[in-house]
């Protein structure tokens, strides 16, 4: 009789493995009372880049969003942008216009010519949005969440649609640290729990049993206590929430001799090295997944 | 004072004293800064550590304080596997003396400083003593290389068993002066950046600059040196197998050319990055790499062979099951093989595979992912020749009977869940979704710290045993005190 005790733990732990995962199982709501559609100067002037910290001038003043692009606010221009024909939806996907990139037939550089791409997908699971053929609409808990699902295509899109653009990563590292020091989190040189969103930092929103870490509201981290669970303010200098943790943001740099987007901040997936601020990470502009999001930039 | 002097004797001046010390130092080493990762941050584990051992860690110097890690467990591995050379080939005693002097202060001084300064603060003397004691292991290497020189009149090989040339030049011990001199350059291949990077904590991690297009050179001075260093490594240790069970026949005669030319073919090809070769250097790569491993797969069959051989002696016609009892009956000896076979499953097979379906597949995920693979992949490999250490020293410290079994079988079986549970999480975007993965990884990440865990207990039980052994006035140091020369244990 000792085998069958000893393997059936074994086996129980080898079921839990094909274990089914609620992609839609209920999460918290929560009002954190940071608006998404607020903006924040960065004026013209040097700050340290990297992790080596290299003095590094950007001569003018842009404006970058406080928070990421949030579900509501992408469900409303997929509606409207469908509604006027910037975009369309062809087979399972939502897709529009790129002008293309300059190719240069480096070694696995892959030719991003003038075409229709996907910006997202309507058939994922893990998608934070609806759509019933005509409206797309937030999931019911998500609506003040990071936009995921979203490819670089769909990020430029959005951000190009309402006269803005996707912050080079020089715009997005300078808007994360501030203009004074060398700190590698945007709040500064530490980083606990309380802090943000990353791999096991036992938030509201996760659950290792299944669903694993999920995504945050934007501006979740502010110094409020939600329900008992108290956050500790971890604004950027510049006043700009989740730049580090909650979901990889996409750049808008596009390099020679490469077809790879780069990302930034690190994300629920992320231990916490990578929420570093100099932290890099890339991917095919056709990517999307539900720890990706982006946030824009603009002039003044 | 003879109490201190006889054990410092055994542990500082006997083959298996020098092994049982740089075990220990891996080992304390391992399970102390290997709570400051992974699952341990994840429970709070690091952060109390951190406090308690008042650790200077400051977050843009992970990557330097990684490399310096990195580098001193690999100076003990190099330090056990030239003690095993040592004790295993014949050589002058000046530089049987002089390698192992060299290269047991210098990996000392790698570990103590290196990690003194990695870990708590920047002390620039540490730093310095740090470099001195790479430098030291690096001069070990240069005696260690002319030790073996194989060319002398009092090195042939009279044994026609043996591979040798017409002239009876070793090849054998070609081998191994292919494998030492190799090493020692490519270690030259990687100080040259080192001295570079090493500039204060100006450096870099591999992994996380794979996919940029244009590299400097000095980094992929870096990238080779990783690679090749633990592709020697792994070459040595697989030399070292074969002596200490006595590889000898045609496929010994195979064999040894064919980790020659292996072994060369691919140090050029590694080398060739820096050189206007880079473009097809990985080409060169692979038909150096190819030949070392059809060798080390004819040790493994000469290996499985003589076990089965010598366990079915006696019995007229032994069956299937009877060969496969005779196989794996002592796990000390079939261990080491078929962890080199195992390794094709965990470290080669997934290399391989994601060399051919790069672009399709591993390069459409992000950067992370792609990282994901590239450090667990060598970190197997790294753990793979760890276990294989662990059980030729089970065998050399005389482990028997049931003892021998449990511990030749808790290392097999507990390293190659945790191999086989890490192989499954590079790979599990091949065959989950990032929102759905959290069952899988839940489930193989307590498999791999289970085997791990384990391996680690045993290894645990093993020092302690040994450190008690050391109170006693007859004990089993004293035995192995006299027993210098590993050379007349080699099996069969």
């Amino acid at each position: 009789m000792k085998r069958p005790r000893l393997s059936l733990p074994a086996i129980a732990l080898l079921l839990s493995a094909c274990g089914a995962v609620d992609l839609n199982a209920p999460i918290p709501s929560f009002d954190t009372g940071v608006d998404p559609d607020a903006w924040a100067l960065v004026p013209a002037g040097e700050f340290l880049s990297g992790q080596h910290n290299e003095p590094v001038v950007i001569d003018y003043d842009y404006e970058i969003m406080a928070t990421d692009v949030t579900v509501t606010q992408y469900t409303a221009f997929l509606g409207q942008a469908l509604a006027d024909g910037a975009l369309h939806v062809d087979g399972g996907q939502v897709v529009g216009f790129y002008p293309g990139d300059e190719f240069h037939g480096a070694r696995h550089e892959i030719e991003i010519t003038a075409a229709e791409y996907i910006f997202v997908p309507l058939d994922d699971p893990a998608a934070r949005f609806t759509f019933d053929g005509t409206t797309f609409a937030a999931r019911p808990g998500y609506e003040n969440h990071p936009m995921t699902d979203v490819s670089w295509f769909g990020a430029w899109g959005y951000c190009r649609y309402f006269g803005g653009r996707l912050p080079t990563e020089l715009e997005w590292e300078k808007a994360a640290r501030g203009p004074e020091d060398d700190r590698p989190f945007p709040w500064g040189y530490e980083i606990a729990r309380h802090n943000a969103n990353f791999y096991s930092s036992r938030d509201p929103f996760e659950d290792m049993g299944s669903a694993g870490s999920r995504s945050s509201p934007v501006g979740f981290y502010n110094g409020r206590t939600y329900d008992g669970y108290a956050t500790l303010n971890s604004a950027s200098p510049y006043g700009l929430y989740d730049m580090a943790g909650n979901v990889w943001q996409w750049t808008g740099d596009v390099y020679e001799g490469q077809h790879y987007r780069y990302l930034r901040g690190g994300s629920k997936d992320s231990y916490e090295m990578d929420l570093r601020i100099w932290v890099r990470n890339n991917a095919t502009p056709t990517y999307f997944s539900p720890g990706v999001g982006f946030r824009c930039a603009r002039d003044p | 004072m003879p109490f201190f002097k006889q054990r410092l004797n055994f542990l500082f001046r006997s083959t298996r004293g020098l092994i049982l010390v740089a075990i220990a130092m891996i080992a304390m080493e391992t399970a102390i800064f290997g709570l400051l990762s992974g699952p341990m941050a994840e429970f709070g584990v690091r952060d109390v550590v951190v406090r308690l051992l008042r650790m200077d860690l400051v977050q843009a110097e992970r990557e330097g304080r990684i490399i310096i890690l990195y580098h001193s467990i690999a100076m003990a591995v190099v330090a056990i596997e030239t003690y095993m050379v040592t004790g295993l080939l014949r050589m002058k005693e000046f530089y049987r003396r002089s390698v192992r002097l060299l290269v047991t202060i210098g990996y000392w001084m790698a570990m103590i400083f290196g990690m003194g300064f990695a870990y708590w603060g920047h002390n620039w003397a540490l730093h310095g003593l740090y470099i001195a004691g790479l430098t030291l292991v690096f001069f070990a290497g240069v005696l260690l290389t002319i030790g073996l020189w194989p060319w002398g009149k009092d090195y042939r090989q009279p044994d026609p068993a043996y591979a040798h040339t017409k002239n009876g030049v070793d090849m054998e011990r070609v081998a191994f002066f292919a494998t030492a001199l190799t090493t020692v350059i490519s270690a030259l291949f990687g100080a040259v950046p080192g001295s570079y990077f090493g500039n204060g904590f100006e450096t870099f991690l591999a992994e996380n600059i794979i996919r940029y297009p244009e590299k400097t050179t000095l980094e992929y001075s870096v990238i080779g040196h990783l690679h090749i260093m633990l592709a020697l490594i792994a070459i040595m240790i697989t030399l070292i197998v074969g002596r200490w069970l006595n590889f000898k026949g045609l496929l010994h005669k195979i064999a040894m050319p064919l980790i020659i030319l292996g072994t060369i073919v691919l140090n050029l090809g590694v080398w060739g990055v820096v050189t206007p070769l880079e473009p097809v250097a990985h080409m060169i790569i692979y038909v150096g790499a190819t030949p070392a491993m059809l060798g080390a797969l004819m040790l493994v069959i000469f290996g499985w062979d003589k076990l089965i051989r010598e366990g079915v002696a006696g019995i007229d016609r032994p069956t299937v099951l009877q060969k496969l009892g005779a196989l794996v009956r002592d796990p000390l000896r079939f261990g080491p093989l078929w962890q080199m076979v195992f390794m094709n499953f965990t470290v080669s097979g997934v290399g391989i595979f994601m060399a051919v379906r790069l672009d399709e597949i591993f390069r459409m995920w992000p950067a992370r992912e792609e990282r994901i693979e590239l450090t667990g992949h060598w970190h197997v490999l790294s753990a793979i020749i760890a276990t294989i250490i662990l059980l030729y020293y089970g065998d050399m410290i005389g482990l028997k009977g049931r003892v021998r079994r449990l511990y030749g079988w808790a290392i097999i079986l507990f390293s190659d869940l945790a191999f086989a549970s890490i192989t499954v999480f590079e790979m599990k975007r091949l065959f989950v979704s990032e929102a759905a993965q959290q069952p899988l990884v839940n489930t193989v990440m307590l498999l791999t710290d289970l085997g791990l865990a384990m391996l680690l207990v045993v290894l645990a039980m093993v020092m302690f045993w040994r450190l008690a052994d050391l109170f006693r006035r007859k004990g089993r140091w004293a035995e192995e005190l006299g027993q210098d020369d590993l050379a007349l244990e080699m099996k069969g």
